[in-house]
C-alpha cells in the first residue's frame, strides 16, 4: 500500500499565477486530493468599494486583475451606464472595445507565456512578454499608465485617442501577426509540449456547465460560448470574427484557443482602426463634481468577455454617493475553487502548474 | 476536425529561437540609456504655486488618501489658502483623479518613470513647479474637457426677461425648485475658501451639503448660526463668497446666494422662529441695549444681543423696521415678504421695534443713555450726495435715496403719493444705487406710459462701473441706455424746466494709486436729453441727531464713526456699526452688529463686576 504524503504548492506565486497556496495529498507521483486554501491574496476589494465614492473606485478596481484590468473598468461602467440610464456616445464605444482587445492580447500572451514557465520554456515567457510590452507601450500613449489605465470611466472614455496612435496599432498588429511562425514553432508545434499537456486536466462539457466554467476552457468542450457573440456589448456586433472552439477539452486545446482568439482580437484591431467613428468620447454622468456622484438606487448585473471567460460586477447601488454593494464574477472563480477540488486529483505532481496555467487560474479573483 | 491537425508537430521547430542569438536585444539598459515616458504618462506631480489656491479639492478626491495639505509660509490673496498639496508617493496610485479636478488647474504631472532615492523623506513630497528632482520636468498628464471632474455650468436660475419683469415690481428672479438646488449644490467641492471671505463666516459648505443631502431644516440651522437675515442675504448679499469660490476659477461660481435663499424659502417662518431661537445662547446676561436704527446692523446686533439675555430695544424714524431693505432696494430684487419673514424671526426672541420714533427729535440719546445700560448706533447712509453742478438746485432734479423710498411706500400702499416720474430720466452715477433708481423708473414709466427712456451716466466706463455686472446687464435687457464715461457739467433749463444734462468726456476715474481722482476732458461736450435727473452718486450718513457734545467725543474719519475690533467707539457706552463704520453692504452691517453684541456683552459684563 502506497504511502499518501501531503504537497503543497504556493502560495508564493505558484507558476505565473497571483498568491494562493494549493495542498496536494499525492500517491507516488499522482494526485488523489487537492484543495485550494485562499486568503493570500485578499484585499478585501468589494468591502473597500462601499468606503468608497463611485468615482474613487476607478482607481482601486483594476487592481483585481493586473494582466488585464481594464475588463474591471468596462463592467464598472456598464453598470453604472445601465442603472444611470445613460448612453454611451459611439466613438466611445470603439474606443472601449480597441481597449478591450489590446489587453486581451496582453493578456492572451501573458498566459502562453505562462505554458512555458510550467514547461520549463523559458525562452517562451521572455519572448511574449517583450511583446507584450509593446501593447503596454500602447497603452501608456493612450491612457496614460502601463498597467493600471484607469481609462474606461463610467460615460465613456477618459480622454480622446491621441495622434498618430492608429498608425501605432497597426504598426503592432503586423508585428504580432509576424511573430506567429515563431509562436507556433516553439509552442504550438512543439513535440515536448505537445505530448506534455495531450489528454492533461480533460474538462467535460457537462462538468464546466456544472461548476459554471466559462471561457477557453469551456470553448475547447465544442461550445462555442462567448459572451462577445451571445450578449454583444460596446460594438462587438459591428466587427466581423470568429469563435475558435475544439472538441478535445485538454490542456494543448485550451491554450491554442487562446493563441487562435489572438489571431481573431488582431482581426477586430484592423477593423477597429478602418471603421472607429469621430465624434464625442464620454457624456456627463452626473450633475455636480465627482466628490458628489450620485448613482440612483437599483441593482445591476454588467458581464463581459474577459480573456480568462465570464467576467462580471453586480452593483448595488442605494442611490447615495457610495455604492452599497459590489460583487465581483471572478471569471475562474469556478475552477480556481471548485475545479481544484473536483478536477486536479488524477494529475501528475508535475503537471499541477501546467493545470493551473491553462486553467486560467487566477487568485485575485478568487480572493476579492 | 481535432486541435492537433492544424498545426503539426515539428522536431526541428523550436530551433527557430536560436536565430534570435543573432538579433539586437529588445531590452533597454536603463539608466545608461534614457527613456521618456509618452505625452500622458501620468508621472510625478508639479503644482504651480502661483495659481494654486490651496483648496485642498484635490487631497479630498485621492482615492489613497496620499494627499495631505501643507501649511506654507507664503502671503497669499484673498481667497486663497497658505497650503499647498503634499504627496505621499508611498500611498499614490498615480490615477490622476487630482489633476482632474484641480480647480485651478495648477497641478499637472509629469514624464518621468523614476524617481530613486535612499532618503525616505523624500518620498513624501511638496510639489511646485521643478518637480520632485527639482529640474524643469518634461510635462505629461494634463486635464482636458474630456477628464473634467468638476461641474463648471451654474444650473440656470429661472427669471422673467427683460421685457416681461419691467411690467412690474413683481421679483423676477424666481428661485431654485428642489432638484435644481440639488444639482447646484452637488458642484460644491467644500473648499472654505467662501468662510474666509465672507464677512459673517457664514459656514457655506455645511449649509450646501444640507442641500445637497435634501435637509433643508439643517440648512437653515446652520445659516442662524452666523445669520439672521437670511431672506435678504438670500436675494441681495454683495456675495463676496461668489467672487472667491474656486469652481469660479475655470467656471461659474456656485450660486452660494440663491441655495441661501432656496433653503429659506424651504421653511415656514414658524419652524425658522424654533430653529433662530435653538441658536448658540452664549449666556443668560441680563440687562437693556439700546438699538439705533432698524437695519441690518441693528436687527443683526438685536438678534445676538437678544440669544446673549439682553433686552434690545430698537428705535426706527421709519414707520417700518428693515431701512434699506425696506426703502432703498427696490421691490422687485427684495419683496417685502422675505424681509418681514426675517424681521419676525428676530421679533419672536423678544426684540422690541419702537417705529415712528426718531431719536433727536421724539426721544434724546441722552434720556435713552440713562434708560439702557448700552446704546448701539446703526443708523446707516441716509442722505444722497449732489454732484453740486450748475443748475442742480432746481427743480425736477432729485437725489435717489428718497425717491426709492417713495417708491417703495408708494408701492406697499397703493395710494400713496405718486413718485415724481417724467418720461425722460437721466440717472448720474455708475453704482448698484444708480441702478436701482434707474430700473425702478423705467418700471414706472413702463407701467404708467407704456415707453421707457432712462438714461444712465456716470464717470466709468462699463468696465470700470462700480454696480454688479450683473445688475448692468439686466438694466441693459429692461431698455436702459447707458452714456459712460461721462461727467456731468451743467443742468440744462428752459422757461425753468429740465431739458438736459450737459456733460464732459471723463479720461480717467481713478489715479495710478487707485485713488478716486477724475481727469476731465473739457472740450469733449455733449448734451443728454432729458426731463429729470436723479443724482445717485453716493450717499452719506445723517448725524444730526448726535448732541453735540457727544459728537465732540467720539472721532470721526472722513464721515465714518471710528470704533476699536468691538465695535466700540470712544464712549465705552457707545457702539456702532454698519454703513456709518465700514461704508454700505448689508452683510457687513450683519457682522458689524454681531461684533457690537459681543463687544457689549463684554462691556456690560465688565461694568457690573
Amino acid at each position: 500500500m502506497s504511502k499518501e504524503v501531503k504537497l503543497f504548492i504556493g502560495p508564493n506565486h505558484p507558476g505565473m499565477h497571483g498568491n494562493a497556496s494549493v495542498h496536494l495529498y499525492v500517491e507516488g507521483d499522482t494526485v488523489v486530493r487537492s484543495r485550494l486554501v485562499p486568503g493570500f491574496l485578499h484585499r478585501g476589494f468589494e468591502k473597500l468599494m462601499e468606503r468608497r465614492t463611485w468615482m474613487q473606485n476607478l482607481a482601486l478596481i483594476p487592481r483585481i486583475c493586473v494582466p488585464e484590468p481594464d475588463i474591471n473598468e468596462m463592467v464598472y461602467a456598464m453598470a453604472i451606464e445601465a442603472l444611470t440610464k445613460v448612453e454611451v456616445p459611439e466613438r466611445a464605444h470603439w474606443i472601449r472595445m480597441l481597449i478591450l482587445e489590446l489587453a486581451r492580447i496582453a493578456s492572451h500572451l501573458m498566459a502562453l507565456g505562462g505554458i512555458g514557465g510550467s514547461t520549463g520554456l523559458y525562452t517562451m515567457p521572455n519572448w511574449t512578454l517583450a511583446d507584450r510590452d509593446l501593447i503596454l507601450d500602447i497603452f501608456e500613449k493612450i491612457t496614460g499608465a502601463r498597467i493600471y489605465h484607469m481609462y474606461i470611466v463610467p460615460g465613456g472614455v477618459r480622454k480622446d485617442l491621441p495622434e498618430g496612435i492608429k498608425a501605432d496599432i497597426l504598426k503592432l498588429v503586423d508585428y504580432i501577426e509576424g511573430r506567429s511562425e515563431e509562436f507556433e514553432n516553439l509552442l504550438l508545434k512543439n513535440r515536448i509540449i505537445r505530448t506534455r499537456t495531450k489528454g492533461l486536466g480533460v474538462l467535460t462539457r457537462e462538468d464546466a456547465l456544472k461548476l459554471g466554467i466559462s471561457g477557453v476552457a469551456l470553448r475547447a468542450t465544442g461550445l462555442p460560448n462567448d459572451l462577445r457573440k451571445i450578449a454583444p456589448y460596446a460594438r462587438y456586433d459591428h466587427v466581423q470574427f470568429e469563435v475558435p472552439t475544439a472538441t478535445e477539452g485538454d490542456a494543448f486545446a485550451r491554450f491554442t484557443l487562446k493563441y487562435y482568439e489572438m489571431g481573431q482580437s488582431l482581426r477586430i484591431l484592423r477593423q477597429i482602426v478602418e471603421k472607429i467613428p469621430d465624434g464625442p468620447v464620454n457624456i456627463r454622468i452626473s450633475e455636480g463634481s465627482a466628490l458628489r456622484w450620485k448613482v440612483p438606487a437599483g441593482s445591476v448585473y454588467a458581464h463581459v468577455e474577459s480573456s480568462r471567460g465570464e467576467y462580471g460586477y453586480f452593483v448595488v447601488s442605494d442611490g447615495s454617493e457610495r455604492p452599497y454593494r459590489i460583487n465581483v464574477r471572478g471569471a475562474s472563480f469556478p475552477q480556481g475553487l471548485y475545479g481544484i477540488e473536483k478536477l486536479l486529483p488524477g494529475t501528475r505532481i508535475e503537471d499541477v502548474a501546467l493545470w493551473l496555467a491553462t486553467m486560467d487560474f487566477c487568485p485575485p479573483e478568487i480572493d476579492r | 476536425m481535432s486541435i492537433y491537425d492544424g498545426l503539426k508537430k515539428t522536431f526541428w521547430g523550436p530551433t527557430i529561437a536560436w536565430k534570435r542569438l543573432f538579433t539586437r536585444p529588445v531590452t533597454i539598459k536603463v539608466p545608461e540609456v534614457y527613456r521618456e515616458a509618452a505625452e500622458r504618462y501620468r508621472g510625478f506631480h508639479v503644482n504651480d504655486w502661483d495659481k494654486c489656491s490651496g483648496c485642498s479639492t484635490c487631497s479630498k478626491i485621492c482615492p489613497t488618501d496620499a494627499i495631505r495639505m501643507v501649511p506654507v509660509d507664503i502671503t497669499v490673496e484673498s481667497g486663497k489658502k497658505a497650503q499647498r498639496p503634499a504627496i505621499d508617493y508611498g500611498r499614490c496610485s498615480f490615477c490622476a483623479m487630482c489633476v482632474d479636478i484641480c480647480t485651478t488647474g495648477s497641478l499637472n504631472m509629469t514624464r518621468e518613470y523614476i524617481h530613486i532615492s535612499d532618503d525616505p523623506g523624500t518620498f513624501f513630497f511638496l510639489p511646485d513647479e521643478t518637480g520632485i528632482h527639482h529640474d524643469i520636468p518634461p510635462m505629461g498628464y494634463s486635464r482636458d474637457e474630456n477628464s473634467e471632474l468638476l461641474d463648471l455650468e451654474r444650473v440656470v436660475m429661472k427669471e422673467l426677461p427683460g421685457e416681461e419683469r419691467i411690467d412690474s415690481f413683481i421679483e423676477f428672479v424666481k428661485g431654485y425648485s428642489r432638484e435644481q438646488a440639488i444639482a447646484e449644490a452637488a458642484r460644491c467641492v467644500d473648499c472654505e475658501l467662501c468662510v474666509e471671505a465672507c464677512p459673517v463666516n457664514m459656514d457655506i459648505p455645511r449649509y450646501i451639503e444640507s442641500v445637497f443631502h435634501d435637509d433643508t431644516e439643517e440648512g437653515a440651522n446652520w445659516i442662524y448660526k452666523t445669520n439672521p437675515l437670511p431672506s435678504v442675504c438670500g436675494r441681495v448679499c454683495t456675495h463676496k463668497c461668489e467672487t472667491v469660490c474656486s469652481i469660479g476659477n475655470r467656471g461659474k461660481p456656485l450660486a452660494i446666494r440663491w441655495l441661501k435663499r432656496y433653503i429659506m424659502d424651504q421653511e415656514k417662518t414658524e419652524d425658522v422662529i424654533r430653529y433662530a431661537s435653538n441658536g448658540e445662547v452664549v449666556k443668560k446676561a441680563c440687562g437693556k441695549v439700546a438699538i439705533i436704527g432698524a437695519g441690518p446692523a441693528g436687527l443683526s446686533a438685536a438678534y445676538y444681543l437678544s440669544l446673549m439675555g439682553y433686552s434690545a430695544t430698537i428705535f426706527e424714524s421709519k414707520a417700518l423696521a428693515g431701512g434699506v431693505m425696506r426703502y432703498g432696494i427696490p421691490r422687485y430684487r427684495l419683496p417685502d415678504e422675505a424681509l418681514d419673514k426675517d424681521i419676525k424671526v428676530i421679533e419672536s426672541l423678544g426684540v422690541e421695534i419702537k417705529c415712528l420714533t426718531t431719536v433727536g427729535k421724539d426721544v434724546t440719546l441722552e434720556e435713552i443713555r440713562d434708560e439702557y445700560d448700552a446704546v448701539f448706533l446703526g443708523t446707516g447712509f441716509s442722505k444722497g450726495r449732489s454732484t453740486g453742478v450748475e443748475g442742480v438746485d432746481s427743480e425736477g432734479v432729485i437725489m435717489a435715496i428718497p425717491l426709492l423710498e417713495k417708491i417703495r411706500d408708494y408701492l406697499r400702499q397703493g395710494d400713496g403719493e405718486k413718485p415724481p416720474v417724467t418720461d425722460s430720466v437721466i440717472v448720474i452715477g455708475g453704482g448698484n444705487v444708480a441702478m436701482d433708481a434707474a430700473r425702478s423708473v423705467a418700471r414706472i414709466q413702463k407701467m404708467e406710459r407704456n415707453h421707457i427712456d432712462v438714461k444712465v451716466t456716470s464717470l466709468e466706463s462699463m468696465e470700470e462701473m462700480p454696480a454688479d455686472l450683473e445688475e448692468i446687464l439686466e438694466g441693459k435687457e429692461e431698455g436702459i441706455k447707458y452714456f459712460p464715461s461721462r461727467g456731468p457739467k451743467e443742468v440744462l433749463l428752459k422757461d425753468g424746466k429740465i431739458y438736459g444734462l450737459k456733460t464732459i468726456a471723463c479720461t480717467r476715474v481713478f489715479d495710478d494709486d487707485g485713488r478716486f481722482n477724475p481727469r476731465f476732458d473739457e472740450s469733449d461736450l455733449s448734451t443728454i436729453e432729458g426731463t429729470m435727473i436723479i443724482e445717485a452718486i453716493g450717499q452719506a450718513p445723517d448725524y444730526d441727531f448726535l448732541p453735540v457734545e457727544i459728537k465732540g467725543e467720539i472721532q470721526f474719519i472722513r464721515g465714518r464713526i471710528l470704533v476699536n475690533e468691538k465695535g466700540q467707539t470712544a464712549l465705552a457706552w457707545l457702539f456702532a456699526g454698519g454703513d456709518i463704520v465700514n461704508g454700505p453692504d448689508i452683510i457687513h452691517g450683519v457682522a458689524d452688529g454681531h461684533r457690537a453684541a459681543i463687544g457689549i456683552d463684554e462691556f456690560l459684563a465688565g461694568v457690573k463686576k
